[in-house]
C-alpha cells in the first residue's frame, strides 16, 4: 500500500442509495450508506458520515474518487471511475478469489469478468428494461405491501414459486396482481420474483462467461432469496460478503489508494 | 450588435474543401428532385442498398428516406414525427426510420428536411425486411407503384451464377417497368459513365477511410457517417467522384502534415457497429472525443464501396452489401478492418430500430473481439427514436470501455 498513514476516500453515489469509504493503510477506517442517492443529500451525508465514523477532517483526504451514476456531480471528487471498475476492484479486496462479479444496483444489473489482481477485463450491462435489478424488487415489494428486507425470508417459505416475466417490470407487475387475485401464497410470488431476477441475470452472466469464483455485490446481494435462485439458475455457489454494498465505494478507495 | 460582430468572425467555408463538396452533394440532391418534380418529371424514393446505378443511369430524380429520417432525427424532429405514426397504429417497435417517413408521406411536410414527394417507389430487400412492409405501405398510401427488388440473404461465401441470373432478371424487368412509368430510357453508353463514376467515387472513399490506418488518423471517424450519405445516394455522379478524391487527398495531406479532423488527441482507436444514434449523435460523438477515443472505423467503410466493371459484377456488388451476406462474411469484413486499422476496442450500438442488425451482433461482436483480442461493449439506443437512450447508461460502458483498454495498454491483461 502506497503512501503510509494517508487516507483515501471511495464515495458511491447511486440511484437509490450513496456509500461512502475510508482507507488508512489498508484498512476500512470510516464507512457510511445512506439511503438516498443522486439528486439529494445523500452523497453529502454519506461522506460526512464516513469522517465522523473514521474521526477525521475533510481536508485531511489525500485523494477522493468517486463512482456510480453520480459521480460526475461530485464536487470533491479528484477523479471518477466507473463503477464497473470500482465493484470489480471491491468485490476482489472483499473476496480475493472473484473472476466474476455480478452487481445488482438499483436502476442496473451488471456482469464483470476480472483478470489478474482483480482488474476488470470485460463486462456487460442490462439493456434498457427495468428487469433484473434493484428497482424491480422494490416494486415488486411495493405491490406485496412486504418490506424489501423480508424479500430472502419469504422466498425461502416458497412451497410452488410462481412463474412471474423475466421481461418487463409493468408486464410482472400484472403477473403478481393476478397471482395474488388467484390466491398463490405471497411466499411462491416472492419466490417467483427473485427466480425472475435471477434468470434475467444468469442470461447476463453466460454472455460475458462464467468464471469461478462467482460473487455478488451490489444492494441485491443481500437478498438471499435472489442469490439462491441464481445459484440454481447458474448451477455454481455464489458468494457475496457482509460488505458487498458497500464494495463501488470501496472500489473506489482502493482505485484512489492505487493511482 | 454582438450579432454582427459575430457574423464578421465567421469563416465561410472554403468551396474547394471535400466537406464542402459533399455538403453541397447531399444538399443538391434535395433539390434536384424538388426542381425535378416542379417541372413535371416522376420522382423515385428508393431504399438504400437499390442499385442506384439503374436511376442514374436513367435520369431520374431520387429521395433517399434513411437519409431524410437521419437528418429529421439529428435535427430534433423525429419525436414530432414518429408519435404521428404511432398515432396511426405503427407500433414503437418498427424502424424509426419507417415511422418517420410514413409520417412524412401522410404530413407531406416537415421543415427539418422537406422532399419531394415521390412518383413510384424502388425498394431492395438486401438491407432489410421491414423495408418491404415500409414500402409496400407508402405505396398503398400514396397509390402509387411500386418496384421491389428481391436480392436474398446469402448463407455462402460466394455469389452463384444462379442468383446473378435470378437478381439480373429483376434489375431488367426493373429497368423497363421505370422507362413506361417515367418515359426515360436506359443507355448502355449513360451506364458505363455512370459506372466509371461510382467505381472512381468508391475507389476514392475505400482509400479515403483505409487512411486510418495510421496513427494517429487523419479523421475522425464520425466524418464517415456524415459523408456516407452521398456514398449512398451519388455515388455514380461524376462530382461525387471528385469530391471523394478531394476527401482522399486531405486525409493524405493530414497524415503527412500530423493533422486530423479528431480535434482532441487520439489516446485510444475503436471499431462503431451499427448506424448512428442520430438524435444523440453530440452526446454519443462527445463521450468518446472527450477521453480521447477516435472512432476510427465503422462497417460503413466498407459497405458501400461499390467497385465493378460490368453490369453483371454491378449485380455480384449489390449480392454481397453487409446484411445480405452470412455471419462469417460479415465478421470477416469487420476483423480485417479491426485489424488494419489497430483497433483497440469494439463500440456496439444496439439500435432498437434494427432488429436485423442488433439481432446478429451479440454472437458476431463476441467472435470479433475473440479474434482480435480486444474489448466489446453494447449500448442501447436507436437511430431515429430519441426514447430508446440514456445517457448516464452510454457514458458508463464507455467508461468502462476506456478503462479496459487502459489496462490492455498497461499490458496488464498479457
Amino acid at each position: 500500500m502506497r503512501g503510509d498513514r494517508l487516507l483515501y476516500a471511495g464515495i458511491d453515489i447511486g440511484s437509490t442509495t450513496s456509500k461512502c469509504v475510508l482507507l488508512r493503510d489498508g484498512e476500512i477506517v470510516g464507512s457510511t450508506l445512506v439511503d438516498t442517492g443522486i439528486g439529494t443529500g445523500g452523497p453529502e451525508q454519506a461522506f460526512s458520515g464516513a469522517l465522523a465514523a473514521a474521526g477525521v477532517r475533510s481536508d485531511e483526504i489525500t485523494r477522493c474518487v468517486a463512482t456510480g451514476y453520480g459521480r460526475t456531480s461530485w464536487k470533491g471528487a479528484d477523479e471518477t471511475i466507473s463503477e464497473l471498475a470500482a465493484h470489480a476492484r471491491g468485490s476482489h479486496f472483499l473476496l480475493p478469489s472473484t473472476r466474476t462479479v455480478i452487481d445488482i444496483g438499483g436502476q442496473d444489473a451488471k456482469v464483470i469478468a476480472l483478470g489478474p489482481g482483480g482488474r476488470m477485463v470485460n463486462f456487460a450491462m442490462n439493456d434498457k428494461c427495468a428487469a433484473g435489478t434493484g428497482r424491480f424488487l422494490e416494486v415488486m415489494a411495493t405491490i406485496l405491501r412486504v418490506p424489501i428486507q423480508s424479500l430472502e425470508e419469504l422466498a425461502a417459505q416458497a412451497q410452488r414459486p410462481a412463474p412471474i416475466s423475466s421481461t418487463c417490470t409493468v408486464f410482472a407487475e400484472s403477473e403478481v396482481i393476478s397471482q395474488l387475485a388467484a390466491g398463490t401464497p405471497i411466499s411462491d410470488v416472492v419466490a417467483g420474483i427473485c427466480m425472475s431476477v435471477a434468470s434475467r441475470v444468469a442470461a447476463l452472466a453466460k454472455r460475458v462467461g462464467i468464471e469461478q469464483e462467482v460473487c455478488m455485490s451490489g444492494g441485491v446481494a443481500q437478498n438471499g432469496g435472489v442469490r439462491r435462485a441464481l445459484e440454481r439458475a447458474l448451477e455454481i455457489p455464489i458468494f457475496y460478503a457482509p460488505q458487498a454494498q458497500m464494495a463501488g465505494a470501496l472500489g473506489a478507495a482502493l482505485y484512489a489508494c492505487h493511482k | 450588435m454582438a450579432e454582427e460582430v459575430k457574423k464578421k468572425t465567421h469563416t465561410p467555408p472554403d468551396p474547394n474543401s471535400a466537406k464542402y463538396k459533399l455538403g453541397k452533394i447531399a444538399a443538391d440532391a434535395y433539390k434536384d428532385a424538388i426542381a425535378a418534380k416542379a417541372r413535371g418529371e416522376k420522382v423515385a424514393w428508393v431504399s438504400s442498398n437499390f442499385p442506384v446505378e439503374i436511376p442514374e443511369t436513367m435520369g431520374i430524380a431520387t429521395v433517399y428516406p434513411e437519409n431524410q429520417a437521419a437528418g429529421i432525427a439529428a435535427r430534433g424532429a423525429g419525436t414530432r414525427m414518429y408519435e404521428e405514426a404511432e398515432a396511426d397504429g405503427y407500433s414503437n417497435d418498427i424502424c424509426a426510420y419507417a415511422r418517420i417517413s410514413l409520417a412524412y408521406a401522410k404530413l407531406k411536410s416537415c421543415p427539418e428536411q422537406d422532399v419531394a414527394m415521390p412518383d413510384v417507389l424502388l425498394c431492395c430487400n438486401n438491407i432489410c425486411n421491414c423495408m418491404i412492409k415500409w414500402y409496400e405501405n407508402l405505396a398503398q398510401d400514396l397509390n402509387i407503384p411500386i418496384i421491389m427488388l428481391d436480392i436474398p440473404f446469402n448463407p455462402d461465401n460466394e455469389v452463384s451464377d444462379a442468383q446473378v441470373a435470378y437478381v439480373k432478371g429483376q434489375f431488367l424487368a426493373a429497368i423497363q417497368q421505370l422507362e413506361e412509368i417515367t418515359g426515360k430510357r436506359w443507355s448502355d453508353e449513360r451506364f458505363q459513365e455512370v459506372m466509371n463514376n461510382s467505381c472512381r467515387t468508391s475507389r476514392a472513399w475505400l482509400a479515403a477511410t483505409a487512411m486510418a490506418r495510421y496513427t494517429p488518423s487523419p479523421f475522425n471517424g464520425f466524418d464517415l457517417l456524415n459523408h456516407m450519405a452521398v456514398m449512398v445516394t451519388a455515388r455514380g455522379k461524376p462530382e461525387a467522384a471528385d469530391a471523394m478524391e478531394t476527401l482522399l487527398k486531405e486525409y493524405q495531406e493530414n497524415h503527412e502534415t500530423g493533422k486530423s479532423t479528431f480535434r482532441a488527441e487520439e489516446k485510444y482507436r475503436i471499431m462503431f457497429e451499427g448506424i448512428a444514434c442520430w438524435p444523440w449523435l453530440r452526446v454519443t460523438s462527445t463521450g468518446l472525443k472527450s477521453r480521447g477515443i477516435n472512432m476510427v472505423t465503422t462497417i460503413y467503410a466498407d459497405a458501400f464501396g461499390f467497385d465493378y466493371d460490368s453490369f453483371d459484377n454491378m449485380i455480384r456488388a449489390y449480392c454481397k452489401v453487409p446484411n445480405a451476406i452470412n455471419l462469417e462474411t460479415s465478421r470477416d469484413k469487420r476483423v480485417k478492418l479491426c485489424k488494419d486499422n489497430h483497433v483497440e476496442g469494439l463500440l456496439v450500438h444496439t439500435n432498437r430500430s434494427c432488429k436485423l442488425w442488433s439481432g446478429f451482433m451479440p454472437e458476431m461482436s463476441r467472435q470479433i473481439g475473440k479474434e482480435c483480442g480486444i474489448p466489446v461493449i453494447s449500448f442501447d439506443g436507436d437511430q431515429a427514436d430519441p426514447r430508446n437512450f440514456s445517457e448516464a447508461q452510454y457514458d458508463t460502458r464507455v467508461q468502462g470501455l476506456t478503462e479496459i483498454m487502459d489496462l490492455q495498454k498497461e499490458g496488464d491483461l498479457a
